[in-house]
């Protein structure tokens, strides 16, 4: 698994992917909360980080799929799926080798947000005057949104030589999975009705939850399971080839 | 048996791509594939390399069952696949350091430049991979697959695409690799079977034709001789296959037939003299030895 892992990251990084997936996402997240003048937290009046954390599941859903999209897409397209499946290595090695060095690139591009942290520390008044629980939550929340999203990008790679029908799909697959099962559950055949349990399908809920700092067990379990059903699903794909 | 294959099927749909397939191989052996294209050759060797399952039969290497413990089969196997994948985006050395690590080796600088001087890589080996040329590609691909000295080397057409003078290097490479180790390779070029292996398997359409030594191969095509004939004026064909000892006749061109003939029963005199006979005279008789070609030919033609 760790061979894997570590190929994966230096292709990342002898490549262009890697480093533009850091500017995008800096520059994406940083023009929100410090330029644009409708959400930018200078205008906002309250030290807190809210408009990192509601932008940045929007810049995932099309960032993550871009990440995840040549895993196994490209490793079809040039064949080397059979060199990688002849190799002492089990397929979960492979896919959890590659869901682990997606995870990476995507916390390195989460890592320099930090400053944006010692900034609004900086500009509370008083200094420090922060929700840390709340932001702390908030990360947390991110990098499990990042862990549900890598393993639907990793299996929507799986299902096709084409990166690009790989992004399209893991993208929509993503937006629907966060932000669609939110949106009908407010529609009048489930509200009132079922619209706790359609909205709990859908990942928006749980991170709204953990952002507020509250690290329930359920919204863990909600997102280990996306991780493991995914993961699972991707391995069904793999194992197409023995059919 | 270090290789034991036994009665393996392949079913994709409803189509059989190998049939019943049998077969041997020992340690020190070099064993060919040949058969036409879609004769089954690349299907054996991803189910000998746990590339896919068969659908029917059993295959055992070296004691361990492909199915059940196929990990342990692909840590002894080297398998360099059909098209040669490769990360065209790596370097030499950086992917065969991967190659090494999926391995778990130790020493993994001194196996490279081992493996690097083996192939013949050492002018090519700080280069990226999409930037060698094919032959060089294919040198990495054999680097790729004996790199970890496996007790079992699997090559799927390892020759094809290369010039000549790569052509001989690869060969003697394979040959000197052949020692204390079982080599399976397919190709397509018949010279390249007769002059590297020990033992032939004839595949057509998934199912063993012939599975025999080169020598037991050249021994059967020793009854049996092929005699080129060139007369000055057209003959009458049935009169010559009337001769005895005559098996076939066939006509090339004008004048010129193909006799095939049992060398027990010779009857070149018996051709001159009937030539001779009918006022017709001879300008070439020339015995051609059955090469592998024509054993493949008329075997996988019926």
């Amino acid at each position: 698994m760790w061979s894997i892992y570590t190929k994966e990251i230096q292709t990342f990084f002898s490549g262009l992917t890697g480093y533009i997936v850091l500017i995008v996402f800096l520059v994406m997240t940083g023009m929100f909360m410090w330029v644009i003048s409708n959400t930018s937290v200078l205008n906002y009046n309250y030290a807190s980080l809210g408009q990192l954390f509601s932008i940045a599941p929007l810049v995932f859903i099309f960032l993550i799929p871009a990440v995840t999209m040549q895993s196994f897409a490209e490793e079809k397209q040039q064949r080397t799926m059979e060199f990688l499946t002849t190799k002492p290595l089990r397929d979960t090695d492979i896919i959890l080798g590659k869901f682990a060095a997606c995870l990476t690139l995507v916390f390195v591009a989460i890592l320099p947000t930090l400053i944006y942290y010692y900034s609004i520390v900086q500009l509370g008044s008083p200094i420090g005057n922060i929700d840390s629980g709340a932001v702390l939550g908030s990360y947390i929340g991110l990098m499990f949104l990042a862990g549900g999203f890598t393993a639907i990008g990793l299996l929507m790679s799986s299902l096709t030589s084409n990166q690009i029908i790989a992004f399209i799909l893991a993208a929509f697959a993503c937006f629907t999975i966060y932000w669609v099962f939110d949106f009908i559950s407010t529609q009048d055949i489930f509200y009132g009705k079922s619209d706790d349990l359609v909205k709990y399908i859908g990942m928006e809920y749980h991170y709204d939850n953990i952002s507020k700092g509250r690290i329930d067990s359920k919204d863990i379990i909600y997102f280990l399971s996306i991780i493991v059903l995914f993961i699972w699903l991707t391995k069904i794909s793999l194992d197409k080839r023995k059919w | 048996m270090s290789i034991r294959v036994r009665n393996i099927t392949k079913i994709y749909g409803t189509q059989k791509a190998i049939d019943n397939v049998s077969f041997d191989a020992e340690v020190g052996e070099v064993i060919g594939l040949i058969g036409p294209n879609g004769a089954g050759k690349t299907t054996t060797m991803k189910i000998l390399t746990g590339y896919m399952p068969q659908s029917e039969g059993q295959v055992e290497i070296f004691g361990h069952d492909i199915k059940t413990d196929d990990l342990e089969i692909k840590k002894l196997t080297g398998y360099l696949p059909e098209h040669n994948p490769l990360y065209g985006s790596m370097y030499v050395k950086e992917y065969l350091h991967f190659v090494c690590r999926i391995h778990r080796l130790k020493n993994i600088s001194e196996r490279i430049s081992n493996v690097i001087e083996q192939v013949g890589l050492e002018r090519e080996q700080h280069k990226k991979i999409s930037a060698l040329s094919k032959g060089y590609k294919q040198r990495v691909g054999i680097a790729q697959a004996i790199i970890h000295d496996p007790k079992v080397l699997i090559l799927d057409e390892p020759i094809s695409g290369l010039d000549p003078n790569q052509l001989i290097e690869i060969r003697a490479l394979i040959k000197s690799l052949s020692k204390d180790r079982i080599i399976i390779f397919s190709s397509h070029i018949l010279q390249e079977i007769e002059s590297i292996c020990d033992k032939v398997i004839i595949l057509d359409k998934g199912k063993i034709i012939r599975d025999d030594s080169i020598a037991e191969l050249n021994a059967s095509t020793q009854d049996i001789l092929n005699l080129r004939l060139s007369f000055l004026q057209e003959i009458n064909q049935d009169e010559l296959t009337k001769i005895e000892g005559v098996l076939k006749v066939e006509k090339i061109q004008n004048a010129q037939y193909l006799i095939r003939y049992e060398i027990s029963n010779d009857p070149r005199e018996k051709i001159f003299d009937w030539a001779v006979h009918n006022g017709n005279k001879i300008l070439e008789m020339t015995p051609i030895q059955e090469s592998l070609e024509s054993i493949f030919k008329s075997v996988t033609q019926g």
